[in-house]
């Protein structure tokens, strides 16, 4: 008998996980595949953030496939996703996140992988209901019409509530053994991974993606308005990830380090973006976005003066650094904290 | 004869730094070596991750100053 062979989309989260596990436990040879946006909640913030230093320092998709002796293949999805982000055919969630768009996106670049590997399907830890924008019973055909991949998606958590697709036409799988998950409820899948002995997995709340995020979304669609179109690079929005960004006037804006982690971070930014670095007194690293006059300049230095520890001086002084490592010094009065519009804070 | 590489993953963020190693190493042999420097701390977790995943042996792992130094040798099956 063939091998079959099945590619899971492994996001990091409990769902596929289990879904891998069901397929393998059938006697499939599974390897996985992870898609990186530069979205994705994995890996960034907590290297740079002091206070998730206890968090574990792991990649949850790698994290998943050591779990289930999987390959896994990581694929950088950053530029062409963008499209996605710009103009979701079936728009936005709660947030910027495209989530139906996505799924149907990743659910085609899957298609095109086991096309050129010689794989037989596609699985994802997708469950009717989970999710209430993107997985509804009525996006479930949505998904494999316009990804494609047609009967050749599995989803093995609520394959039973679904219509039989190839693989269970073709007995590859057992679809008795599969499941009838649904709804909003965790519990299925944590008795479900209990009993394949899963325990610490990750659990993320909002969604798996930055996307999901209300304040990340602020910041995203400010940068869009101030740049007069939807356009980023990926630079751009690791940096939405860090620091408080304060944007006082419609041609610039600050992003301001929050502690220790994020100066460190934001430094190695310093080539890109001019920098304010406080000198009289302790305080965060602070970059600039945007083209300023002087007057702009010296508000900048009064806003970021509030955020130091010199908040309460008479004068605090900056090394005003440009992309060219050029430094004049400047001399502010710290603003004082009613100055600052509430509206100026993303 | 195994080749040594060296590939600059400086300012990249997890896992940008891994699909680095990962696209490098599908282009060598058994038994080549390649040194990825990096800043991001994720790394030292990570890549370790990928390579047991995929067979092949993280030599050396070490710090300078602000670098991550991370040296693995690509496995039999690649
Ligand atoms: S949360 Fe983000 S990654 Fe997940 S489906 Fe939605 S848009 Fe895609």
């Amino acid at each position: 008998m063939t091998q079959r062979k099945a590619l899971a989309l492994i996001s990091g989260g409990l769902d596929s996980l289990l879904a891998t596990r069901v397929i393998q436990e059938q006697g499939i040879h599974v390897e996985g595949v992870n898609f990186f946006t530069g979205f994705c909640v994995e890996g960034h913030t907590h290297a740079i953030r002091q206070k998730d230093k206890d968090k574990p320092k792991r990649n949850n998709a790698l994290w998943s496939a050591e779990r289930l002796g999987i390959k896994l293949h990581i694929v950088d999805i950053v530029e062409e996703y963008k499209e996605v982000v710009f103009n979701p055919k079936h728009g936005y969630g709660s947030n910027l996140n495209p989530c139906l768009d996505c799924k149907i996106f990743m659910v085609k670049k899957a298609h095109e992988w086991i096309e050129k590997n010689d794989f037989d399907f596609v699985i994802t830890g997708e469950v009717i209901g989970q999710r209430p924008k993107s997985q509804r019973k009525a996006t479930m055909p949505v998904v494999q019409e316009e990804s494609g991949i047609h009967d050749r998606l599995l989803r093995p958590l609520c394959a039973k509530n679904l219509p039989e697709t190839l693989p269970e036409r073709e007995g590859w799988v057992n679809r008795s053994q599969l499941y009838d998950f649904h709804g909003r409820s965790r519990k299925p899948q944590m008795a479900l991974a209990q009993k394949f002995g899963f325990e610490d997995y990750a659990q993320p709340a909002g969604g798996c993606c930055f996307l999901t995020d209300e304040q990340y979304s602020v910041k995203l669609s400010d940068m869009w308005q101030s740049r007069g179109e939807k356009r980023y690079e990926l630079d751009d929005i690791m940096l939405l990830k860090v620091g408080r960004h304060v944007r006082p006037k419609a041609n610039f804006k600050l992003i301001i380090a929050r502690e220790a982690g994020e100066t460190k971070f934001m430094r190695g930014y310093r080539k890109q973006y001019p920098s304010l670095v406080i000198t009289s007194h302790g305080g965060p690293w602070t970059l600039i976005d945007g083209e300023l006059s002087e007057d702009d300049l010296m508000l900048s230095a009064q806003i970021a003066a509030r955020y130091s520890q010199g908040r309460d001086a008479e004068q605090v002084d900056f090394d005003y650094i440009n992309t060219n490592g050029d430094v004049r010094q400047l001399s502010v009065v710290p603003m004082h904290p009613d100055d600052i519009d509430k509206a100026w804070v993303l | 004869m195994s080749e040594k590489s060296t590939l600059d993953c400086q300012r990249l963020l997890c896992p940008m730094p891994v699909i680095r190693v990962q696209d490098h190493v599908a282009t060598l042999n058994p038994g080549d070596v390649v040194e990825a420097i990096c800043t991001d701390p994720g790394v030292v977790n990570d890549i370790p991750a990928w390579c047991r995943i995929n067979g092949h042996e993280v030599v050396e792992i070490r710090e300078d100053e602000d670098d991550f130094i991370v040296v693995v040798r690509v496995g039999e099956s690649a």
